[in-house]
């Protein structure tokens, strides 16, 4: 039960202040403890809860501001963050970018939603698309009897995150895998920590009320399906990938995937996010760094950094750009490299190689020279990890989709009439190798 | 910083400096906007971002910069100065932004080497605030002050001095405190210079007073009083103020010198000193500081000197009589300062009764001022005027201001100052009205301040107390309006003096039980009627409105609404009804019977319930009533609440205190100890009433007296206190005859003891050792009397600390003095508490007749005749006993002259036999006493024959002296 919700521009300053609840008592003194205990605070504080006199803070921060989630409760944390991420999606779908500016043009607006998507410190539906219907930037159109009928139906029957009667001249389904893969790793190539964080992103322009069935190579079905025949189940099951966990968008049938593991559907019209998944086992990594660091005295320091793109050679990685970290004591750096450009950027202590393309199969590397300053500090450097980033078009944890059948019983097109479009997209998340 | 002030005050040098300045470095000073810019900025945008970018932002920026001068600095061509004092400057902006800077120490230190005012001035500024005493560069860096302090050019000597003040690290002490001197006193030091030398110096003074060396050059210091510059006198009169402090004799020249440097200032026309002239006020800093000068001296002997002095003073006074000459604010601040800090000299002599007079008449204008400050400084110095005799009844004059001051003012320090005020100048004649006037304050008093006006409350109207009743109602009326604030001094100081006044008594339990009527009072109060009411509740029974049941069903009403200590108190006070108020002794057995009580979940009060209950059913009446006795009186004893106001550290108490002690003014002045037992706790009186588990009785010595009895009724004590006699007889036999050694040990503490004594007086010093890790708390010892030795011996204990820290000792200092000959052995009785349980620990003092031994010597003839003379049978006591130690002549020797006796040599036909005289010592009589010890080898036996003139002497010391042998 969240007692309010506070929104504040970089300097602490309150845009947004909205309270649900008594309890959380004088609301100057909560919108000031956040501000100086957090916002102000003298060191960064980094935990997301804060806990100020018996009040519990839950914050996140996109760019510039801070939204601010307070209660005197002992409520469950996860759902809060879960309502502060969905109220920013909620947002930027509204008016884009959440920057002060836009904040303060969409005053009236935001106050709008706060009252219909959280009732009393309950959150409430906040479905993006089932919103935009009766929540408007274009002021109070009067609806007809009719019309209102069916939002109130709408939003009060079981099926809140559509309403009836949609019609497409050209039914159509987008499809994207989009993933992040996480890696620690040792100097020596050992991993010592890896995930793959995923979404199913769907958009989705439908008529009527479809049923859509989707399916993947998720180890658990095809082990359960491939029971017959042993030597199908061998060859599939290579293939298979096992999910840690996962999270479905609120129109799965949660039951049917209890019990037969298919993931059946009625989707919502426009873009969501069908699930969320995790996975530990088996991942591919795209990119592998091999770093050599050697100090030369107490004034020189040699780096030099390989990577191999790990992947088919058909295949192309974008946006790669390795980042290498370097002495608080530099003095001035020589770099060269084979492929891409690379960049002594002294304002983040480090070098900064960026590759636009490349290809799988192949190796690359850097080196560079570092003239330090001799310092009467006798810290050592603590080396930092060489972080990268990219951009691939295949799913690293192995996810692949096996189907996305739509069924609409009422209208009269079927599964071969709509277009579907699938794309995989793999990015970094934090990818660093220790050296 | 000390070093701004005189170029605050003194226009010429700032600006002198700054033309310095100007002329070398012209070409600097055009650019310096320029330069300030390319401090700020290098290429793009300041370092520090306007408002709105964020913090990363900086980071980003400083990294940047960060990076730029690393590598300006790494660069293999050489830098030229200017860029240097660039980066270095920059680096100091980014370091007073906040972040780490760990580089660029040498840059600065090369700095120092530039002939260009402004490069050595940002190297020195870097070098103050950037480099640690003990880094390597620390040799250069010396290196170059010492250079810059040899050079003849004054701006350079005063940026060396301004660097060696503001690091002031001891290390620096001890490289220059050597050399400083010389700079000041030197002639031909220009006085820019000296001045800055001076103040440096002083500097290095408060840091490490014992590196600067005193020599001959402190009589040449003295003479910068009379230099022509008044910067230099400025400069020099701080310094030697704060040198004066400390070694008064050596600047004892410096008295005549300031009062003629004084009284030319004072004397002098505006238009005379033209530059030191602040609105038209002379030089008001160097007067202020030259009478602070003065203040570290007494009043000058030379009647000349205290003549001019005098006219100083008073033309300072008649100065603040004339109307302002201007209207600005700046004006009547110097005047007043100068003003007040004559007044306080005046204070300080404290023998001009006319001048004290004057300056209260003066200050009496500013109690009504309209400026808050003012009034709050008169208020402060006439507090100061109330302490002396001469002026004291001029300050009685303005009570009324001062209450009204108390009522209206709005600001609360002047309050607070007023309140001082009150306290001050509060004597016999007028202490009704003003604790009155302070009890109505109270009422809405500002909460910081009153717990010190209770106290002050309290304290005035004990000291000035006529009527004891009165008394007894102003503290019950403090309590009721500001209960929380009373601590718990007031109420065992409250407790203390009724106790020793028999003549209040009486009102008091009536009044209290009065005020316990009320449907909601304080639970201090409820401590002092329970208290009062256990003790004298029988002077009231007589009336039936309070009578045994009434008082008793009054005091249970609030039990249940009470806090732990108190609860513990009123069972205390329960049982002292049962010996009080025979018939209701059942009610209470009933109340104590209850399970609330006998199964609290608290120890203290369980036990108590317990051991109580116990003691009702068990005890016959009369052991009641000698357990449960009338508290004896408390010993005389400095109130504690004093104690208590100055550590509250409320202004300059102290002095006051000790100024208006006046003789018999304590309540405890007119109450000697009467009973039998006393019990002294010398450790303040915060464990005045400490609630151990018998609190109320009369602890230990009960115990012992009625101990055979007692036994079994406390053979069931509660686990809370631990308590351990050392009975061990031995360890006092193995004092008898030697003085120091270590008396007492267990796991936890060790006690040791060194004592002397002379004629009938003695001293011993006990040692506490805290053998553990942990601290005990509440340590406190007391000396116990067993039977009629209160009469005969007089222990005074020294306080002790009430912590021990673990792995440390505390002395405590015994002063014994002998009244009379005794038998009965002292106890000492330590309590503590040890990891929250209560120790207890009674120990024998070793403290037998013997130590008032004076050993005499005499001739044979002599020694006969009194043999002879102490014929009588009573007189002469013989034993014969067996021998428990070897039997060595030696040992026996030292043994006898230890225990106090003077050994006669050829008396005796027979030489291994011994023979002594002595003489014991007390305040009221003289007992001679001749010893005979006779050892028998073969038998292993000793015979022992004593003769004194007094019998009891004979048998306690010959009962002392068989267990030696």
């Amino acid at each position: 039960m969240i007692g309010g919700l506070f929104i504040y521009n970089h300097k602490g300053e309150v845009l947004i202040s909205r309270v649900y609840r008594d309890d959380i008592g004088n609301r100057r003194n909560a919108v000031d403890a956040f501000r100086v205990n957090v916002i102000h605070a003298r060191q960064q504080v980094r935990s997301p809860v804060t806990n100020i006199a018996r009040t519990s803070f839950f914050h996140v921060k996109r760019s510039n501001i801070w939204l601010a989630a307070v209660t005197k409760q002992n409520v469950n944390a996860a759902m809060v963050f879960e309502f502060l991420y969905k109220m920013c999606d909620v947002m930027t779908s509204y008016f884009g970018k959440i920057s002060e500016e836009n904040i303060k043009n969409n005053f009236v607006l935001i106050y709008e939603l706060l009252d219909e998507i959280l009732d009393f410190g309950y959150p409430q539906n906040s479905e993006t698309g089932a919103l935009k219907t009766f929540i408007t930037q274009q002021g109070i159109k009067s609806q007809t009897k009719e019309e209102q009928s069916q939002i109130t139906s709408q939003v009060t029957g079981q099926i809140g995150w559509r309403r009836e009667g949609i019609k497409y001249r050209r039914n159509e389904l987008f499809l994207d895998v989009l993933e992040s893969v996480n890696l620690l790793m040792s100097p020596q190539g050992q991993v010592l920590s890896a995930h793959v964080s995923g979404r199913v992103v769907m958009k989705s322009y439908l008529s009527g009320m479809p049923e859509c069935k989707f399916g993947m190579n998720d180890k658990i079905v095809i082990e359960k399906q491939g029971k017959g025949t042993t030597d199908e189940s061998a060859k599939s099951g290579k293939q298979s990938i096992a999910i840690d966990d996962c999270t479905f968008h609120q129109c799965v049938r949660l039951s049917k995937f209890e019990s037969e593991r298919s993931i059946s559907f009625i989707p919502p019209d426009g873009e969501y996010e069908l699930m969320r998944y995790r996975t530990t086992k088996d991942i591919i990594l795209p990119f592998r760094v091999i770093p050599l660091v050697r100090e030369v005295g107490r004034t020189k320091l040699e780096v030099k950094v390989v990577i191999k793109s790990n992947f088919k050679p058909s295949l192309l990685a974008q946006k790669i750009e390795v980042r290498i970290p370097t002495p608080l004591n530099t003095s001035g750096v020589q770099v060269i490299c084979m492929k891409g450009k690379a960049k002594y950027k002294a304002s983040e202590n480090a070098i900064v190689w960026k590759i636009k393309r490349m290809a799988g199969m192949k190796e690359s590397q850097i080196s560079a020279e570092i003239e330090l300053l001799p310092t009467n500090d006798k810290k050592k450097w603590a080396r930092p990890p060489i972080s990268m980033n990219f951009e691939v078009p295949f799913a690293p944890s192995g996810l692949k989709v096996r189907y996305l059948k739509v069924f609409e019983p009422k209208l009269n097109y079927s599964d071969h009439d709509v277009i579907k479009w699938v794309r995989y997209i793999g990015r970094s998340g934090i990818y660093e190798t220790r050296c | 910083m000390s070093l701004l002030s005189p170029i605050c005050g003194n226009h010429k040098f700032a600006y002198s400096t700054g033309r310095n300045m100007q002329d070398t470095e012209e070409e600097e000073l055009r650019g310096s906007r320029i330069y300030l810019c390319k401090v700020g900025c290098e290429s793009e945008g300041e370092i520090s971002t306007p408002d709105g970018k964020s913090k990363e932002a900086e980071i980003k920026r400083i990294n940047k910069e960060l990076a730029n001068i690393r590598s300006k600095f790494k660069g293999d061509k050489a830098l030229d100065g200017y860029s240097k004092k660039k980066y270095i400057c920059k680096l100091l902006f980014i370091f007073l932004l906040g972040h780490d800077i760990d580089f660029g120490h040498m840059e600065a230190v090369n700095l120092l080497s530039s002939n260009k005012y402004t490069e050595k001035q940002i190297g020195y500024l870097f070098i103050s605030i950037l480099v640690n005493s003990n880094s390597e560069l620390m040799r250069l860096i010396n290196n170059a002050l010492r250079n810059d302090l040899a050079s003849r050019n004054p701006t350079f000597m005063g940026l060396a001095l301004h660097c060696i003040a503001n690091v002031g690290s001891r290390e620096m002490a001890e490289v220059f405190a050597g050399e400083i001197p010389k700079i000041i006193v030197a002639g031909d030091t220009m006085d820019s210079a000296k001045q800055s030398a001076a103040l440096c110096l002083l500097r290095l003074y408060r840091t490490s007073p014992d590196l600067v060396p005193m020599g001959e050059w402190t009589s040449r210091v003295v003479h910068l009083l009379n230099d022509q510059h008044l910067g230099v006198v400025t400069a020099a009169t701080s310094l030697i103020t704060i040198l004066a402090q400390k070694n008064p004799e050596e600047f004892k020249t410096a008295v005549s010198l300031a009062i003629s440097r004084l009284s030319r200032i004072v004397s002098s026309a505006p238009a005379d000193l033209q530059d030191y002239t602040y609105y038209f006020v002379p030089a008001p800093w160097l007067s202020v500081k030259l009478l602070r000068l003065l203040q570290c001296y007494p009043r000058p002997e030379d009647p000349a000197i205290r003549g001019r002095l005098t006219e100083c003073l008073e033309t300072i006074l008649n100065k603040a009589q004339e109307p302002p000459k201007s209207k600005k604010v700046q004006h009547s601040n110097v005047k007043n300062a100068v003003l007040f800090e004559a007044i306080s000299l005046i204070v300080h002599h404290d023998s001009e009764p006319n001048l004290l007079v004057r300056a209260c008449y003066q200050l009496g204008q500013f109690l009504q001022h309209r400026e808050t400050n003012l009034r709050y400084l008169a208020l402060e110095s006439m507090w100061l005027l109330a302490c002396s005799e001469f002026s004291q009844e001029a300050v009685k004059m303005h009570i009324e201001t001062v209450i009204n001051a108390l009522k209206t003012e709005r600001d609360v320090s002047v309050r607070q100052r007023a309140v001082d005020l009150l306290y001050g100048m509060c004597d016999r004649s007028n202490a009704q009205q003003i604790v009155a006037e302070m009890l109505n304050y109270l009422e809405n008093a500002d909460y910081s301040i009153r717990e010190e006006i209770v106290l002050k409350v309290a304290i005035l109207s004990e000291r000035y107390a006529v009527d004891y009743t009165w008394y007894v109602d102003t503290i019950l009326n403090l309590i009721r309006i500001a209960g929380d604030y009373v601590g718990e001094e007031v109420w065992y100081r409250v407790i203390q003096i009724i106790i020793n006044r028999d003549d209040v008594q009486g009102y008091a339990a009536k009044t209290v039980f009065e005020a316990l009527q009320a449907p909601a009072c304080h639970e201090n109060l409820v401590k002092v009627g329970g208290y009062i009411l256990g003790e004298f509740g029988n002077l009231v029974a007589g009336d039936p409105r309070s009578s045994p049941l009434v008082q008793f069903n009054l005091l249970h009403s609030k039990f249940h609404l009470c806090s732990v200590p108190t609860r513990a108190l009123l069972l205390s006070t329960y049982i002292k009804f049962v010996n009080l108020f025979p018939e209701i002794k059942s009610t209470i057995q009933i109340v104590l019977h209850s399970d609330s009580q006998l199964r609290n979940s608290d120890v203290e009060l369980q036990q108590r319930a317990v051991e109580y209950l116990r003691l009702s059913d068990i005890a016959s009446t009369d052991i009641l009533a000698i357990v449960l006795e009338e508290m004896p009186p408390f010993p005389k004893r400095k109130s504690s609440i004093l104690n208590k106001l100055k550590k509250k550290g409320s202004s300059t108490l102290t002095d006051l205190e000790e100024i208006k002690k006046e003789p018999n003014a304590d309540v405890n002045g007119n109450a000697e100890p009467t009973s039998g037992y006393t019990v002294i706790s010398p450790s303040s009186s915060t464990n005045l009433l400490s609630f151990g588990s018998t609190h109320l009785m009369n602890p230990a010595p009960t115990y012992l007296s009625a101990g055979g009895l007692l036994a079994d009724v406390f053979s069931n004590v509660g686990p809370g206190v631990i308590s351990q006699f050392a009975s061990a007889e031995d360890s006092f036999v193995r004092f008898v005859c030697k003085n120091n050694g270590i008396i007492f040990e267990n796991q936890l503490v060790q006690i040791g003891l060194k004592s002397e004594f002379r004629q009938n007086l003695g001293r011993m010093y006990l040692f506490y050792g805290n053998k553990t890790s942990s601290k005990f708390i509440g340590f406190t010892t007391a000396v116990i009397y067993p039977g009629n030795l209160l009469a005969q011996l007089n222990v005074q204990t020294k306080p002790v600390d009430p912590t021990v820290e673990g792995g440390t000792q505390i002395q405590q200092v015994l002063n014994i003095e002998c009244i009379t000959d005794f038998v009965e052995v002292p106890i000492l009785s330590i309590q503590f508490r040890y990891d929250g349980v209560l120790q207890n620990i009674s120990v024998k003092l070793p403290l037998s007749v013997n130590k008032f031994f004076q050993p005499t010597d005499m001739s044979s003839e002599e020694f006969f005749r009194r043999w002879k003379q102490l014929n009588s049978p009573h007189q002469e006591v013989q034993q014969i006993f067996k021998a428990k130690y070897p039997m060595d002549s030696e040992m026996t020797k030292t043994k006898l002259l230890g225990f106090g006796l003077a050994l006669l040599d050829g008396i005796d036909p027979n030489v291994s036999n011994f023979v002594g005289t002595g003489i014991i010592l007390t305040k009221t009589i003289h007992v001679g006493c001749l010893l005979r010890l006779e050892p028998n080898t073969q038998a292993q036996l000793y015979r022992l024959t004593l003769r004194t003139s007094k019998e009891a002497v004979s048998k306690r010391l010959c009962e002392l002296l068989s267990e030696q042998f």
